[in-house]
């Protein structure tokens, strides 16, 4: 059986300030070592000044992941050298002591699986390493300490997984959460990294470090299984081991380093009292949560009578149950939420389009309106989208300019379904005697119409003409 | 000009226009470098120290708005950040660290009109008892040059004891404000842990560690740390002290007050006079009212190891940023190799430094952290129980603050365990972030002797008013220098 095990860091990309001083959370739209100050380089004499906001964001997750969440957090340090690392050591938490850390044990479902939560810990990123350099002889390497002291939140699984398809379920369900809980944005470059942890048949548990990317990760641990059969195999032993993810050659190496038989040395932050954070807090914290995605789906399938695949889709994505919740009313939820499930996520698929989209709430409710009151066909919806979407005009002057506007005016519309009828004798024949077939009638109109005539109108129309 | 008065008979002396600020900073000024040739207090001076007396001269004439230090020269300990000023902890690894920003307790100074005259010498990194461990040459006791002046404040300790300020500021980790007043015959306090902000203190220990003043008279210890106390936002582990005035009422008086004598700190290794002046002290507080008994805290048996093994585990940590990225030697990027680099960065570390960071990477170590820090930790809460036990009977503990007289420099420098040992009668407060303070209490074969007094968490008035009312029984010579 193969076991797979998480640890993911999480940065909190919401919050305006670093974990432990004023300097920006949002450290990317910086110049190398400019968002930094004496408290995030570590420099002799500065403290570090925790921000309570950071813990409340972390215990909400801890909340929204079912975690156990302790009456009394610490923090400790992780002694290691390494250059990123301004102090050397890293203020983490650690449960080893009693449960310390902002999450003790949780569950998140993904399908009818329970993945369990081991802890949730809050802690400073370090800083960024930058190689120059072509060779290994004369590679440089540069240190940006823009990064150092951002909030983390590290969740670290039990080794529940037994493939990578519950993997990706997993990262999926697991962002989806922390971007509706309005902490983190996955999709920021770096904002999500993880390690995974794989062993195959009760085998030696070897740790894959260095993944930069959910997708990647998925690709590691296949990897790294597919590996491990090969060597199994073979009667050749599986080492306990770390080992990197090469990102360009997409294998994992073995890494050199001692990084596995490294000591911390943990002991406890002296610097930061212990935080309480008592029933009153963790109350006043859930009225803040904005409603999860589970209740989300159960309120759209229950009030609104949506589909539960449409509604699991809707729910599940910040960006569009934004649009949904505020451009539907109680009539035309089942449309809005069509529209937005078959037509819209096509278009804008990408962080980078939903980001220069133009479209706004009130444009998926005038569409909607003109679609249920005949103005606009569905098809027609389809486009106008597409240009809202790009420009951001206004719909009557989409419909206008592209001449997407119902042909609902009767004489029109009668010319074309003669000069059909005359066409298809033999249609005309057959729908006469079997009603049904004229749908292929109908068909024929809408071809001649581009799609803009109104469906309802044409039949009526039709029946009227062929009996 | 008479440099040998107390810093409150000095802001009332330039306050009612007796004396300039700029004429008393001018002497002290010119008393260091008469003096200071000998004694070795200070690792480097403010140049503008005269002007800056000038410029509070100028205030106080036009009526504007005066501080409460009136201009009065202050020496800080070289662990303590002023900014745009050197701040080396006596190591070649910051040898050229020129701190960006004020430590609390400086910016609160500065408001207050305080001339900072120079940073004081002290062991590298606070880590010693006789400031021998300085990289840049030991201070030598005033009573006595061929003497320590103890440590690690110790140039705080000689630069007030030999009026080349009228009060100091260093910090005690684990007795380096009281040894040292007690070896230069000055008063020494460590507030109650969290007191005192340590923002610009540059860690040493940093969860037992406290910024403290080193003063001619206890009043003057009370009037600084008005001015220096209180919440810090920028250290969430200061408490809230209600703007406590802790120079009113300090003549309360003792009487009534159950003190109890600790036993450990007067036992096996305790130099006779030391001894002999300890039991003067309670004869003499006995005669202002109090009520004294002997009591046990055997923990503090396992005090000075518990304490070496946590601070030495603190420092690994603390100093493990000094890796050549940003302080300690030039270096060309050429051949740069990170693990080697660290290493040769961490040659410009002395020996007691050096000795530290190898402890502090053994005793909480995978292995050992059974067998040695979490022991350390052990003995910690038990002390901590123990005390809290003394002081539900007892109003204040007292010992002397160091069980022997100063030493010969260079007397026990191969023998760091003997140095160790010394510790025995300070740890106890900083390990326990109980207030304690040492006052001059006599001179025996021209050698002081201090006496110390340890208070409950946050009773640092009580402290005051006890040493106040000792300190009033006392007549000592003057410094012969």
């Amino acid at each position: 059986m193969t076991k797979i095990g998480l640890e993911i860091h999480s940065q909190l990309t919401k919050l305006e300030s670093k974990l432990f001083c004023s300097c920006k959370a949002n450290y990317r739209e910086f110049e190398p070592n400019t968002n930094i100050c004496p408290i995030c380089i570590g420099l002799p004499g500065s403290l570090p000044r925790l921000n309570q906001k950071a813990v409340e964001k972390a215990t909400m997750i801890a909340m929204e992941l079912n975690c156990s969440t302790p009456e009394k957090i610490a923090f400790f340090r992780k002694n290691y050298f390494y250059p990123d690392l301004p102090k050397n050591f890293q203020i983490t938490q650690l449960n080893i002591y009693g449960d310390t850390s902002v999450g003790g044990k949780g569950i998140i479902m993904v399908g009818e699986k329970k993945i369990h939560i081991t802890r949730i810990q809050l802690e400073e990123d370090p800083g960024r390493l930058l190689y120059e350099g072509s060779s290994e002889k004369n590679q440089i390497t540069l240190v940006d300490y823009n990064r150092a002291g951002t909030p983390l939140v590290e969740i670290v699984t039990e080794p529940d997984f037994e493939n990578p398809k519950e993997v990706r379920e997993f990262l999926n369900i697991l962002s989806n959460l922390l971007e509706n809980l309005g902490v983190s944005d996955p999709s920021l470059e770096g904002a999500m990294r993880a390690d995974a942890n794989v062993s195959i048949e009760g085998g030696n548990k070897v740790e894959i470090k260095n993944i930069g990317s959910f997708h990647d990760l998925e690709k590691a641990v296949h990897f790294e299984i597919t590996r491990q059969q090969s060597l199994h195999s073979r009667d050749i032993p599986i080492i306990q081991e770390t080992r990197h993810w090469d990102d360009k050659r997409k294998i994992t190496i073995s890494s050199r380093s001692k990084e596995e038989d490294l000591d911390y040395r943990y002991f406890l932050e002296g610097d930061i009292p212990w935080v309480r954070i008592g029933n009153e807090v963790k109350e006043k914290l859930k009225a803040e949560m904005p409603e999860s995605i589970s209740s989300k789906k159960q309120r759209y399938v229950s009030k609104y009578n949506i589909p539960v695949q449409v509604a699991d889709v809707l729910s599940a994505d910040k960006f569009y149950s934004n649009l949904f919740e505020e451009a539907h009313t109680k009539e035309n939820a089942k449309e809005v939420a069509n529209i937005i499930t078959t037509d819209l996520m096509g278009l804008v698929d990408t962080r980078e389009k939903r980001e220069s989209s133009k479209l706004t709430s009130s444009h998926l409710k005038d569409i909607v309106d003109s679609i249920q009151s005949g103005k606009i066909a569905r098809n027609s919806a389809k486009n106008a989208l597409y240009e809202i979407v790009k420009t951001g005009k206004k719909l009557s002057d989409i419909i206008s300019e592209l001449d997407l506007g119902n042909v609902s005016d009767e004489s029109e519309l009668s010319k074309i379904i003669e000069s059909v009828i005359s066409e298809e004798p033999q249609a005309v024949e057959q729908a006469k005697s079997n009603p049904q077939t004229i749908n292929y009638l109908v068909g024929k109109v809408m071809q001649k119409t581009k799609g803009k005539a109104d469906p309802k109108l044409t039949l009526d129309l039709l029946k009227n003409k062929i009996s | 000009m008479n440099l040998k008065i107390s810093a409150l008979q000095f802001t009332r002396d330039v306050k009612s226009g007796n004396i300039s600020a700029e004429d008393f900073v001018a002497k002290t000024m010119e008393r260091i470098q008469n003096v200071d040739d000998k004694l070795h207090a200070f690792l480097s001076l403010n140049d503008k120290a005269v002007d800056q007396a000038r410029e509070i001269d100028k205030k106080i004439k036009s009526g504007e708005k005066i501080g409460q230090c009136f201009g009065m020269p202050i020496s800080i300990k070289d662990n303590i950040c002023i900014k745009d000023t050197r701040t080396t902890c006596a190591s070649k690894m910051l040898e050229n660290f020129i701190a960006p920003y004020d430590a609390t307790v400086i910016t609160k100074l500065k408001q207050q009109d305080a001339i900072f005259v120079g940073k004081v010498n002290l062991d590298e990194f606070a880590m010693g008892l006789s400031t021998e461990f300085s990289a840049y040459g030991p201070s030598k006791n005033p009573w006595n040059t061929d003497y320590v002046p103890g440590g690690s404040s110790g140039g705080s300790a000689v630069s007030v004891s030999a009026f080349e300020c009228v009060a100091s500021l260093g910090s005690d980790t684990g007795g380096s404000v009281r040894n040292p007043a007690s070896f230069c015959s000055t008063v020494g306090y460590k507030p109650t842990y969290g007191l005192i902000s340590r923002y610009g203190l540059i860690s040493y220990a940093n969860s037992i560690e406290q910024i403290g003043p080193l003063t001619r008279t206890v009043e003057d210890a009370a009037f600084m740390l008005n001015l220096i106390a209180g919440l810090d936002s920028n250290d969430d582990t200061t408490v809230n002290n209600n703007s406590e005035d802790y120079l009113k009422d300090i003549n309360s008086g003792i009487e009534g007050k159950k003190i109890g004598i600790i036993k450990e700190m007067i036992g096996e290794g305790i130099d006779p006079a030391v001894l002999y002046a300890t039991k003067d002290a309670i004869s003499k507080l006995e005669g202002l009212g109090a009520i004294c008994e002997e009591i046990s805290l055997d923990m503090i048996k396992y005090s000075v190891a518990a304490y070496y093994i946590i601070t030495a585990t603190e420092a690994g940590s603390n100093l493990a940023r000094y890796d050549n990225l940003r302080y300690g030697y030039d270096f060309s990027v050429e051949g740069y190799e990170f693990n080697s680099y660290i290493e040769k960065a961490r040659k410009k570390f002395g020996p007691e430094v050096t000795r530290r960071m190898i402890l502090g990477g053994f005793v909480p170590s995978a292995g050992h952290a059974g067998k040695y820090f979490l022991k350390a930790l052990k003995v910690k809460s038990k002390l901590i129980r123990q005390i809290n036990d003394a002081f539900k009977k007892f109003d204040l503990l007292i010992a002397p603050t160091v069980p022997i007289l100063p030493f010969k420099i260079g007397e026990k420098i191969n023998d760091p365990v003997s140095l160790f040992l010394i510790d025995i009668n300070t740890v106890t407060a900083n390990l326990t972030g109980k207030p304690a303070i040492s006052i001059p209490y006599a001179i025996s074969n021209g050698l002081p002797i201090g006496i110390q007094l340890i208070a409950n968490s946050m009773d640092d008035k009580l402290l005051l008013q006890a040493a106040y009312a000792l300190e009033k029984t006392v007549k000592l010579p003057e410094v012969p220098i």
